[in-house]
């Protein structure tokens, strides 16, 4: 085995183990913890993939944006006193044998479809070719991208901001 | 690459995308759901940047990875937003306990 597939049986055996713990953790907290790994994991999976600005946007918006954030909510809505089972579950029978069958069915289409596979390109800087492409092909896009995020600024803000009535 | 092709990554794509799925329809806490649905993201990611190394040439599978990140970056911010906003008219982000539409 080369050094690149230890690399990815280790990376992927952290992403799958981690994100087993935001299944299954009873504590939120916990839960949130362990979504870190999963999300270090995945940014790791994008550099070993070739996509090495993929995997910054990654550490940055997700373990540094998302992840913060979620751990705010956590600590704003999370009472001390219920700090045993904060992450409750239920039907979880049920819910395993629905994503089970889910699991079964999508590795069963990775395995039999004959995909069109061509030999990977040698690994390089990507930043290059994802700037051209945005600022190109994908202006449109990327500028509706600019007003979708300005408005959802707007709506948390409007959201979650205290109701004063003059 | 010794071995290493599509199918590995496609194959921990699905793990993920179970696991959040399980996630999604187990939680009873509101930012539990949402950590599950953060998962599936991630696996539709891994999914679209293991095709854009393997199955074609150019950048669209990473384009379209960095348009997922920004819309789930709006989608945590307007959805632990509307969690804030239960947690203070309910006392609680139970899912099931929030059935109330009546402010």
């Amino acid at each position: 085995m080369s050094v690149t597939t230890v690399a990815f049986y280790v990376i992927a055996v952290i992403t799958a183990g981690s994100a087993l713990g935001v299944a299954l953790g009873n504590n939120i907290v916990y839960s949130a913890f362990a979504l870190m790994g999963t999300l270090l994991g995945v940014a790791a999976t994008f550099v070993l993939l070739g996509s090495d600005f993929l995997g910054v946007i990654q550490l940055l918006v997700y373990v540094g944006g998302i992840l913060v954030l979620t751990l705010f909510a956590v600590m704003l809505t999370h009472r001390i006193a219920d700090v045993h089972v904060s992450n409750r579950a239920v039907g979880r029978p049920l819910g395993a044998v629905l994503a089970g069958a889910v699991f079964v069915y999508l590795v069963r289409v990775a395995l039999r479809a004959h995909w069109v596979v061509r030999a990977p390109a040698a690994p390089g800087p990507t930043i290059y070719g994802v700037g051209d492409a945005f600022l190109t092909q994908y202006l449109l896009p990327f500028e509706v991208a600019s007003v979708v995020l300005l408005a959802a600024l707007i709506g948390a803000v409007v959201v979650s901001r205290k109701e004063v009535r003059a | 690459m010794g071995g290493l092709d599509l199918t590995h990554f496609v194959v921990l794509a699905a793990i993920l995308f179970a696991l959040g799925l399980f996630c999604v329809v187990t939680r009873r806490n509101a930012l539990g759901i949402l950590m599950g649905i953060e998962l599936i993201l991630n696996s539709a990611n891994v999914n679209y940047v293991a095709f854009a190394r393997y199955a074609q040439t150019g950048y669209d599978g990473q384009i379209f990875a960095i348009f997922v990140i920004m819309l789930a970056a709006a989608e945590a911010a307007i959805g632990l937003a509307i969690v804030l906003g239960i947690y203070r008219s309910f006392e609680t982000i139970d899912v099931e306990a929030t059935d109330r539409l009546r402010g």
